[in-house]
């Protein structure tokens, strides 16, 4: 089977890659790429670990095909930092331990920077419904939403 | 899956060329939420997919004749911020939002729920309840149907192998009109319709319905356009005596099946609770007030 030459942006970087036309944008990142950040949970669009950006909309990356990437911009995990700065929402998840197995946590992080993005100040209940399709198993979620209100507050300089 | 082929066409004529010239199944690629999810689990095995997001117009809403067009392949999240479609149809907006998460927001649309065409399909009931039409384009041309047309069975439709849905047309939005969708899930978020109902009406000045449209979900094989619904509403208001009409049309027409999300019973009792529901948030928004319906 004949492999599809993909060019793309990867976190602000050109990137390029082969693949085959039935493999996922995540099967790509992953085995591909090398970017193991993004995680495979379900495979199915349900749990979240897979979050991206795709042209700045938050997407899960099992369910995009590698080849749909070609003249688009991805956003992943590790291009969330910048260099050795964490981004506000990798602190406060430090801070408010938002996690215990991370493994869910790739993809909290990145749809909750999506969400400060667009909403700076969102309100609780916007939060939750916002993060639906993000599902941690170990934290109850309480303390990831303590997490993203903090690191909204450090966005708009209300706090450090 | 061997043999697979991934196409991206950019005109209509090229995409209707590679669906009639696929010897296998050809599926058609928008969101890809549901295809890719069958892929993936082995339920659906093409030999061709053929995206067509790089067709001019399929991603895009626009104005025409007093109407909106909305392309087939624009995602939920699009829909739902576009000012227009949230003034004259807040019912196939908040119908459309339902759809899964954040995530699948970006990506679902509103030809991939009709085609998938499963009977508990959110966006579903709200197209059919706002008169909306389907433009198919295929090799014979191009043709427009009413979308409750397209649904055959579940998963089936009646487009012919070399079709897709091209856009969808909705109709110019009379003076004191207004639409609503609810469902019934046993949880808040990110769950299948247990029932759903979709009612859009246009009153007169003092109130009386005038034309009314509505629709049920996840109680047939198909959604269902219920016209005993719209007989209970037209030439009246919103009075008890016509909610108790509304309801028992809604509960008549229901033939759901049993399983683990309803029994047939609890199906047709809540399919008479949401229309009543639904109607009231339509009517409500027919006289200017804006409600949240969920």
């Amino acid at each position: 089977m004949a492999k599809s030459y993909v060019s793309t942006t990867i976190n602000g970087e050109s990137a390029e890659y082969l693949c085959e036309p039935q493999q996922t944008l995540l099967d790509v990142l992953r085995d591909v790429v090398g970017l193991t950040g993004s995680k495979e949970g379900c495979a199915s669009g349900d749990c979240g670990a897979c979050s991206v950006l795709l042209d700045g909309t938050l997407v899960c990356s099992c369910l995009v095909l590698g080849v749909e990437a070609e003249g688009k911009s991805i956003l992943t995990v590790e291009g969330v930092a910048q260099g050795d700065k964490l981004h506000p929402v990798q602190q406060k998840f430090l801070e408010h331990a938002a996690l215990q197995c991370g493994f869910c946590t790739p993809g909290l992080i990145v749809a909750s920077k999506a969400l400060l993005d667009s909403n700076p100040n969102p309100t609780e209940t916007e939060i939750r419904y916002w993060l639906a399709g993000n599902l941690c198993r170990c934290t109850g979620y309480d303390k990831i939403v303590r997490a993203v209100q903090d690191a909204g507050a450090v966005m708009r300089g209300e706090t450090v | 899956m061997p043999g697979l082929t991934y196409t991206a066409p950019t005109s209509v004529d090229a995409a209707v060329k590679l669906l009639a010239g696929s010897s296998g199944l050809a599926k058609v690629l928008s969101g890809g939420t549901d295809l890719l999810v069958q892929m993936r689990s082995g339920r659906m095995k093409p030999e061709l997919i053929v995206d067509t997001k790089k067709i001019p117009g399929i991603m895009d809403i626009r104005e025409e004749n007093g109407g909106l067009i909305v392309g087939a392949a624009t995602p939920g999240a699009v829909v739902e911020a576009n000012a227009a479609m949230n003034k004259a149809w807040p019912g196939v907006v908040e119908a459309l939002d339902l759809i899964g998460s954040t995530q699948v927001q970006g990506r679902c649309s509103l030809a991939g729920n009709l085609c998938n065409a499963s009977p508990a399909a959110d966006s579903v009931p709200a197209l059919y309840a706002a008169a909306a039409t389907a433009v198919i384009v295929g090799s014979k041309g191009r043709r427009e149907i009413p979308v409750e047309q397209v649904p055959t069975g579940p998963g089936r439709t009646s487009l012919a192998k070399d079709e897709f849905i091209l856009e969808f047309k909705f109709p110019p939005r009379p003076a004191h009109s207004g639409d609503a969708y609810l469902r019934f899930i046993p949880r808040t978020e990110m769950d299948i319709a247990v029932v759903g109902c979709g009612i859009s009406v246009t009153l007169d000045d003092k109130g009386v319905c005038t034309a009314a449209r509505c629709s049920l979900g996840a109680v047939a094989p198909t959604v269902l356009l219920v016209q005993a619904m719209a007989d209970a509403l037209v030439g009246h208001t919103l009075d008890d005596a016509t909610l108790a009409k509304l309801d028992a049309a809604a509960q008549a027409a229901c033939k759901p099946i049993n399983d683990k999300r309803g029994t047939i019973e609890y199906r047709t009792k809540v399919a008479g609770v949401l229309a009543r529901r639904a109607a009231k948030i339509a009517f409500d928004r027919a006289s200017g007030k804006t409600v949240k319906a969920h």
